[in-house]
This record gives C-alpha cells, sequence and structure tokens, in this order.
C-alpha cells in the first residue's frame, strides 16, 4: 500500500526551515484571503511549531477528520494562534492567513519533488483537504474567542451599570436604569448583598425611575431582590414609582409587599425617620442658643 | 444532649450552627432549645447561621420549626449572619422562612430582640422572605 | 462534549448526603463556578439527595464534571429504586413554602439550575438529572 502513503511527511521533514521561510514571507505578502501578518517572533514560533505538528500529524496517513484524535494536538495549537490573535483584534482573514498563506511554498515544494502528473495531483488535493480545513477550524475557533470575549465585556457593563450607592450612614440606595432581566437581577442582588455586609446598612431604597417597564416578570425579580436583602437583616423601600407604573401594577394586580415612596428624596426621608434620625434647619432662628 | 452549644446570653440564648447538620443532629438540637427556653426563662433565641455555606429545605424546616415553637413558648427567633450566596439561593429556591425574624449579625439580633421585647412588638411585619 | 471527570457515590443516610454536597462542591469549584453558583448548585443537589435517602430508599449519585468547548458544567444524576412518583407534575409544584406539603425539593432544585430533567414512575424507581453551566 506504500503507492497510496502521502509523501507530504517526508517531504516536510527534509525541507523544513526552507518551507518555513518560504512561507513566513507570504504571510507578510499577504495571501489571496486578504491578510497580513507580521514575522515577529510570536508567529515564527508558532509557524515552527504549526509545521512540525502537521509532519506529525500527517504521517498517521489519517487526512480526512482533522477532528479526530490524531489532530488534537493541531488543534490545540490552532486555537492558540487563534485566541492570540482574536484577543489582539486581528481580523479573521489575518488570521487564517495564518493556514492558507502555507499553501503556496508547500505546492511549489511538492511540484519540485514529485514526478507523475496523477501522483502530483493527488498530493496536491491531500495538502489542499488538509489546509482548508485546519484554516477554516482556525476561523471558527476565531469567532468562538470573540463571542467569550463580547460576552465578558457584556457582564463588566452589567456590572457597571448597576452601581449602589451609601446615602447615609445605614442607608443604601439602588437605582436601577434599564430592564431588569434575570440575568441583571443576580448581579443587582449579588451588589446590593455585599454591600450591605460591607457598609450593615439596615434600609435598602430601591429606585426604579430609570426601569421603563413594570410586568409581572420585573416584578419577580424586584421580590427577589427585596427577599434577599430582608434575609440580610435590610429593609427595603421602593421609590421612583412613575404614575403609568404604578397603573400597570394594579393592573396586573402585583403584589410588592414592600413601602413605596414616589421620589427617592422621600424615601431617604423615611429611611432617616426610621433609624431615628431628623434632619434640622439651621439657619432657622431661635429664641435661645446653646452652642 | 445535642453536639451543638447553647449559650445564655442574658435573656437570650445564642446557638451557633458550625457544622453540616444531618437529622439527628437537628432533632437534638431543638430539643436542647425547646428545653433551654423554659429552663432559662428565655425571651430570645438566635441562631447564627454564618458558617452555613448551604441553607436547603431541610435547614429551612428546621429553623422555622424553632421559631414556632419559641413563639409557643413566648420567646422571640431572629436568624442572623446570612452570607450573601445562601441568601440569593434561598430566594431563588422559593424558601421561606416563616415567623423567623433575620438580622445582619449578632449584635443587631441582640438589638432587635431587645426592641420587640421592650416596646411588646410580637407581632411586626419584620419577618424575612 | 467531553466527561473530563466522574465519580459515584452511594446516597443512602443523612452523612451520604452530607458527603455528597462535599463531593458538589469540589466538582463545582474544578468547574470554575462563582461563589453564587456553587451555593446554588449544591443546595439543588442536597435538595435531591435527601429525596433520594427520605422518599427512594437510598440510592446513588453519579457526579461529572463536563466540557462543552470553552463552557464547562457539573452534572448530577441521582437514582433509586424506591416506590416512585405517581404524579411529577404534582411533585414538581411548589409544596413547601407553606413549610407542609410533599417536602419534596425538586420544583427548587429545578430553580437552581441549567438543567433538569426527572424520569420516574410507581415501581419503577427515580431518575433526576442536574446540570449546571458556569
Amino acid at each position: 500500500m506504500a503507492e497510496n502513503q502521502s509523501l507530504i511527511p517526508a517531504l516536510i521533514d527534509r525541507h523544513q526551515s526552507a518551507l518555513l521561510d518560504d512561507w513566513l514571507d507570504g504571510m507578510a505578502r499577504g495571501s489571496p484571503s486578504g491578510g497580513t501578518l507580521r514575522r515577529d517572533g510570536e508567529t515564527v514560533e508558532q509557524a515552527k511549531r504549526f509545521l512540525e505538528q502537521l509532519r506529525r500529524s500527517a504521517q498517521t496517513q489519517q487526512f480526512d477528520d482533522i477532528y479526530s484524535q490524531d489532530w488534537a494536538p493541531m488543534r490545540d495549537l490552532l486555537e492558540e494562534v487563534s485566541r492570540a490573535r482574536a484577543i489582539q483584534g486581528f481580523t479573521p482573514s489575518q488570521t487564517a492567513t495564518f493556514v492558507f498563506s502555507l499553501k503556496e511554498p508547500l505546492f511549489q515544494l511538492l511540484r519540485r519533488e514529485i514526478g507523475g502528473a496523477d501522483r502530483l495531483g493527488d498530493e496536491i488535493w491531500t495538502a489542499t483537504r488538509v489546509l482548508d480545513s485546519l484554516g477554516l477550524y482556525t476561523i471558527e475557533t476565531y469567532a468562538k474567542t470573540r463571542e467569550e470575549l463580547i460576552g465578558r465585556q457584556q457582564q463588566e457593563l452589567l456590572e457597571l451599570s448597576t452601581p449602589v450607592v451609601q446615602l447615609w450612614d445605614g442607608v443604601l440606595a439602588l437605582p436601577l436604569i434599564g430592564t431588569l432581566d434575570s440575568a441583571r437581577t443576580q448581579i443587582v442582588m449579588e451588589s446590593l448583598l455585599e454591600r450591605i455586609v460591607e457598609s450593615g446598612a439596615e434600609v435598602a431604597i430601591i429606585d426604579i425611575t430609570g426601569v421603563p417597564t413594570v410586568d409581572t416578570l420585573v416584578a419577580q425579580h424586584l421580590i427577589k431582590t427585596i427577599s434577599a436583602a430582608r434575609l440580610m437583616g435590610a429593609d427595603c423601600i421602593l421609590s421612583g414609582i412613575r404614575p403609568q407604573i404604578a397603573q400597570t401594577i394594579v393592573h396586573l394586580g402585583l403584589e410588592l409587599n414592600v413601602v413605596s415612596k414616589a421620589t427617592m428624596a422621600d424615601a431617604l426621608a423615611l429611611a432617616l425617620r426610621r433609624s431615628g434620625k431628623a434632619i434640622v434647619d439651621r439657619t432657622a432662628p431661635k429664641s435661645s442658643r446653646d452652642d | 444532649m445535642s453536639e451543638i452549644p447553647i449559650l445564655k446570653i442574658g435573656d437570650c440564648l445564642l446557638v451557633s450552627i458550625q457544622v453540616d447538620m444531618h437529622d439527628r443532629l437537628a432533632m437534638a438540637l431543638q430539643d436542647d432549645l425547646t428545653r433551654r427556653i423554659v429552663q432559662d426563662r428565655a425571651r430570645g433565641v438566635m441562631i447564627d447561621i454564618s458558617a452555613l455555606e448551604i441553607v436547603d429545605s431541610f435547614i429551612g424546616r428546621m429553623l422555622n420549626n424553632i421559631a414556632a415553637m419559641s413563639r409557643v413558648l413566648d420567646a422571640v427567633t431572629v436568624v442572623v449572619g446570612m452570607r450573601p450566596a445562601v441568601a440569593i439561593t434561598l430566594v431563588e429556591l422559593g424558601l421561606t422562612l416563616n415567623g423567623v425574624r433575620t438580622a445582619l449579625n449578632v449584635d443587631r439580633g441582640l438589638a432587635m430582640i431587645r426592641k420587640i421585647i421592650d416596646h411588646g412588638e410580637q407581632d411586626d411585619d419584620r419577618r424575612g422572605g | 462534549m467531553i466527561v473530563e471527570a466522574d465519580d459515584t457515590m452511594p446516597v443512602r443516610s443523612s452523612d451520604d448526603v452530607v458527603r455528597a454536597r462535599q463531593a458538589v462542591r469540589a466538582r463545582a469549584i474544578a468547574a470554575g463556578f462563582s461563589l453564587v453558583d456553587q451555593t446554588k448548585i449544591i443546595t439543588a443537589a442536597s435538595e435531591v439527595a435527601r429525596n433520594t435517602v427520605d422518599y427512594g430508599g437510598g440510592g446513588t449519585m453519579h457526579i461529572e464534571l463536563l466540557r462543552n468547548g470553552q463552557r464547562r458544567g457539573v452534572r448530577l444524576t441521582f437514582k433509586d429504586q424506591g416506590p416512585g412518583i405517581a404524579d411529577i407534575s404534582l411533585a414538581m409544584k411548589d409544596g413547601y413554602t407553606t413549610g407542609q406539603g410533599l417536602g419534596l425539593g425538586l420544583s427548587g432544585a429545578k430553580r437552581l439550575v441549567n438543567e433538569f430533567a426527572i424520569t420516574s414512575a410507581p415501581g419503577q424507581g427515580t431518575e433526576v438529572i442536574l446540570a449546571r453551566w458556569k
């Protein structure tokens, strides 16, 4: 069966450094896929490893399925290459160029070393199949990495958009902006509860001026948040209920079971009263002053 | 005799749950507490769960039972030190602690018991859950 | 999807429930779960484990650490050869908010995980599968 064995592994082995050079030149020049890659230390290192891995995996003579166990180390390498490029902000084309730009130097090598049109044709086809699959794999991993990055950024944005503010000793305020979905609610609860522990607050004012609609789901999320705060020993006051929201709450028959005030100012006044504090007007004239 | 020590602080009893509870321990604790409330004429029971990483429905039922028994014996029950992760999970789980008040820590718990006993509020609406 | 690690343990007594929780905690930490997510899956496991002991006559818990691409997860399979549940939808109703109910923590456990599946019939035991992903 030696006739059907690919000569690619042996050829790569014999001509590795020349192939590497030509390949890196090609990357810098740019490939038909439209990207270019600098010849920097990282790229050179990855290219060397790629060729070595290609030779190894090709030696198994299994070219049809790059998802098989034989190609696992190659997949790992490409994931590394792809993730690094994705995080650095390269385009998918530039990332795929890494693989596709190997075609030209490899085909030239095959043409030089393999006699016989049929044999040459077979080998070029084998090389094409493998490199195309590997190039596509690179693009897929790239896409996954970008999605993860975006997901993380979304998470950070969510956290930034739910600040918990300490209005006074023992009084926290949580101004909610935007819709309250379950992902957001989890973050809101975590921030609020952590602040309650840190500050020892006994009152949390949840202001919903910035929440566009309150339907049954949003109400459930609010109730969860309020219950969680209560379990930590903090009472909640709901504020910022716009007239339309008040109507919706009544229409839907939602039982929020929490004291609510129209404005945060009113809520703060109530919170202070409850903790036994009073705000005194010091500019008011007094008949007798004992300073 | 349960393995969980019950401390007396003035007219309150303090229990710190430190270990993973199993059935026998929970039953023993409920028995002990009931006995001690009567014996020491306690007006308040504080259950410190700050060491608990998990509160499931079994523990929840135990806390509810303790609160119900204390109430019959004219004592107030306050659960203190719930961890944020536990509070979030309890709320998601849908477990309500009936007749169980909650406070941030032992100090606050004592102050709460004081306020309730001194002002005779046994039925206010500051219940947990 | 790959199973990176797995383990089976008996769930026959109250002590087993404690051990089961510890095992789930270890896997949840290995999967990189946040503290809240750890607490949720351990609590869910505790609920189902207790059911297995109290109503299923004892059984086993199979715990797997999963990997799906970049995501990692923990999957728990509880099996018992007990009497089985006659009406699953009734069992899944919120029964314990009143502190009475059947005490079945299944509906609560379901809310704490991403994936939940239950198979049960009278005389055929019960199998509950829970999974939570990071």
